[in-house]
């Protein structure tokens, strides 16, 4: 087992370098360029020149890869010009590994942005998980023990009302009647733990986490109840009912541990997707999340942001993978190794 | 009244669908004594499991329709409420199911799961319960059981999970153990070892066993008594003995010309019944055997599609009853079939 999650951590590792390569290539096949960007509208060839000097971009891409890659494990200088170091210090904006690069729009590493970011979407990835997890496992289960009745109808037919409806609509309608009209809640941003306390943190993370939730909820409910309703029709419950257990603990022992397991799955990824920001739910609720960043990295054609992004989004796909694999082996005994 | 251990009375069990009812057994009467075992005989659908499963009540939170009575002890199962039931389940009533492997739940130890039995309908430790699934994977053979105890389903070979099977039905010693074609599913050597465990069992723990199967060799071996099933009906019901040697009814004789003979005449034929089982919903008029039988015309007039036959003692008698319209089945059966499925027999006796 230990090898095998050493074996799936190394070839992560080298999935991630394989896809900060192909950023990096895309993002100079793309037929424009970043120095006019970073230079502005008036900007002559010879400033030009001097931008992209300064930013680094009059090198060869593999070079520019290899002191990128160099800069995550050693840290490194921008800009890394040694005479300009010596005359003015206080240019030179120093990058701590695991340095990921240094954002000229923003003027700070793109390690500080993702420091001050991941906190947001993590808080908000993490409330509507709980929330869409228990709901929606509650509700399908519900939904697949009552089946054909009116709760089952009323569940399904619920859930698929918030599928359908854009995140925008909803968000901006709790928003509108929970928040300002009722004021239920308070008008969400995010407070962090640390500056205003874990009540404060919990109470303006309820409504984008509620907004979130209610979409995912959706998909969670009908799968629940179909993998409910399946594992309901194996031998192996017909054997369980042959013992004499009760109803009740048929249902939680016998048919839920097998309904559950391929929800795993999905679960981890929606969770792992989520962590990378959720673009309409943070800007709806003014949440400044990886989602509001990797938009306005693009729009402001901010490579080393972008790159950054691609890494760290890229990662936690690849570390949810391994996390459900292992799950999955601690689940069901058959996909265990030997 | 009968003083039998288990008498099922009329037992009907339908099924409503949208199409209309389905009608999975109609009117079925038999009696089994402790330490004696009935074999349940028919084709794929023609009711046997469908009314077993009623003796355990596994229809009910369905939206079958059973009716009748299931006498166990003299208790009639069907008036019991869902509790009481639940709490004859696995304890009066074990039922041992076709595939072991789907019929065990692959994300629980089969420990866990015998354990679970005993557990349910004794307040004891979880210990002690532990001690005693070992005690029973010993009593079936189960090499190691101290060891296999924490084995999964799917690390068991399938004659081991049938074994263990077994030893999850008899947890609680109980009075009536049904078995769902215990051996279909299993190797043919693994299938005489697991009949074997069963009538070793039977014999140490004086239990009626029910025997739910289609395979004659099956019957012959293990069952007292033996009721062929033909679209929800009995359609002959004895003595083993007399219905192998004697029997009054047409489709009788076509499972026993089924049966491949490994010992017999390489002449002998083996002649397969004709046609498909009839539709539950839909069964012909009259004997539902009819379409397939090729003695109708021994009938007169339209009898054979238009009246049930009843239930009637064999003319051979031995408290052996058939549902036949035939006058002499005995002799059609002497002259017409038997030579056609064992002519070394008939020339033996010639």
């Amino acid at each position: 087992m230990l090898a095998y999650i050493v074996r799936r951590l190394f070839a992560g590792g080298i999935l991630l370098v394989a896809m900060s390569m192909i950023t990096f290539i895309l993002f100079f096949a793309i037929p424009s360029d970043p120095a006019q960007f970073a230079c502005g509208k008036n900007c002559s060839l010879a400033q030009r020149a001097q931008v992209r000097k300064g930013l680094g971009y009059d090198k060869p891409v593999a070079v520019q890869w290899e002191n990128f890659a160099v800069g995550v494990f050693k840290g490194r200088d921008y800009p890394d010009d040694k005479s300009l170091a010596k005359s003015a210090p206080q240019l030179i904006a120093h990058c701590a590994a695991p340095c990921l690069g240094y954002s000229r729009v923003n003027l700070q590493t793109v390690t500080q942005e993702f420091k001050q970011r991941i906190p947001v979407s993590a808080s908000l990835a993490l409330a509507a998980f709980l929330m869409w997890i228990i709901g929606g496992i509650g509700l399908g289960a519900l939904a697949a023990v009552w089946k054909g009745t009116i709760i089952d109808r009323g569940v399904v037919g619920i859930s698929l009302v918030f599928y359908a409806f854009p995140t925008f609509f909803v968000g901006l309608f709790l928003l509108k009647y929970l928040a300002i009209k009722w004021q239920v809640f308070p008008v969400p941003s995010y407070i962090s733990i640390a500056d205003g306390g874990l009540w404060n943190w919990f109470v303006n993370l309820i409504l984008p986490a509620l907004t979130l939730a209610l979409f995912y909820m959706a998909g969670y409910v009908r799968m629940t109840r179909a993998f409910v309703l399946e594992s309901m029709s194996e031998d192996y419950l017909r054997t369980a009912k042959a013992k004499g257990l009760a109803p009740r603990k048929i249902l939680y022992k016998h048919t839920m541990r097998a309904a559950l397991t391929p929800l795993v799955t999905m679960a981890g990824l929606d969770l792992a997707g989520l962590l990378g920001g959720a673009v309409i739910t943070e800007s709806v609720f003014n949440y400044n999340g990886l989602g509001k960043l990797v938009v306005d990295s693009v729009i402001t054609f901010d490579l080393p942001t972008v790159v950054g992004l691609v890494l760290l989004l890229g990662a936690f796909v690849i570390v949810a993978n391994i996390i459900v694999d292992i799950l999955y082996a601690l689940i069901d005994p058959r996909v265990r190794v030997g | 009244m009968t003083d039998s251990f288990l008498s099922v009375r009329d037992l009907v069990v339908h099924f409503p669908t949208t199409d209309g009812i389905v009608k999975a057994t109609e009117g079925l009467s038999y009696d089994l004594d402790r330490g004696k075992t009935l074999g349940i005989v028919g084709e794929s659908g023609s009711g046997k499991s469908v009314s077993s499963s009623a003796i355990l009540g596994l229809h009910r939170g369905t939206n079958a329709q059973v009716s009748g009575q299931i006498l166990l002890d003299g208790d009639d199962l069907l008036q019991l409420n869902d509790e009481q039931m639940r709490r004859c389940r696995g304890r009066d009533v074990a039922m041992i199911f076709q595939d072991p492997l789907s019929a065990m739940h692959p994300y629980y130890t089969v420990g866990n799961q015998i354990g679970e039995a005993y557990l349910v309908h004794n307040k004891v430790s979880k210990k002690a319960a532990r001690a005693r699934t070992i005690e029973m994977l010993d009593r079936v053979g189960i090499p190691q059981p101290d060891r296999r105890v924490d084995d999964y389903p799917h690390q068991f070979s399938g004659g081991m999970r049938q074994r263990a099977m077994i030893a999850m039905s008899l947890m609680n010693d109980p009075g009536l153990l049904i078995a769902d074609e215990p051996t279909t599913a299993l190797d043919v050597t693994v299938q005489a070892q697991i009949l074997d465990l069963l009538q070793d069992l039977q014999r140490e723990f004086n239990s009626a066993i029910i025997i739910i199967t289609h395979d004659l060799g099956v019957v012959a071996e293990m069952a007292d008594d033996v009721l062929v099933m033909y679209a929800g009906r009995a359609v002959e019901y004895g003595p083993t003995k007399e219905i192998l040697v004697h029997p009054e009814m047409p489709y009788t004789w076509g499972l026993l010309s089924s049966v491949p003979d490994v010992t017999g005449d390489t002449d002998a034929k083996l002649i397969p019944i004709r046609g498909n089982p009839p539709s539950l919903l839909n069964p012909p008029a009259g004997c539902a055997f009819n379409p397939r039988c090729d003695h109708r015309d021994k009938v007169p007039g339209d009898l054979c599609t238009t009246v049930v036959p009843e239930l009637t003692p064999a003319r051979t008698g031995g408290n052996h009853t058939k549902r036949c319209h035939l006058a002499n089945p005995d002799e059609v059966y002497a002259t017409e079939i038997l030579p056609e499925i064992a002519p070394d027999l008939v020339q033996g006796q010639a």
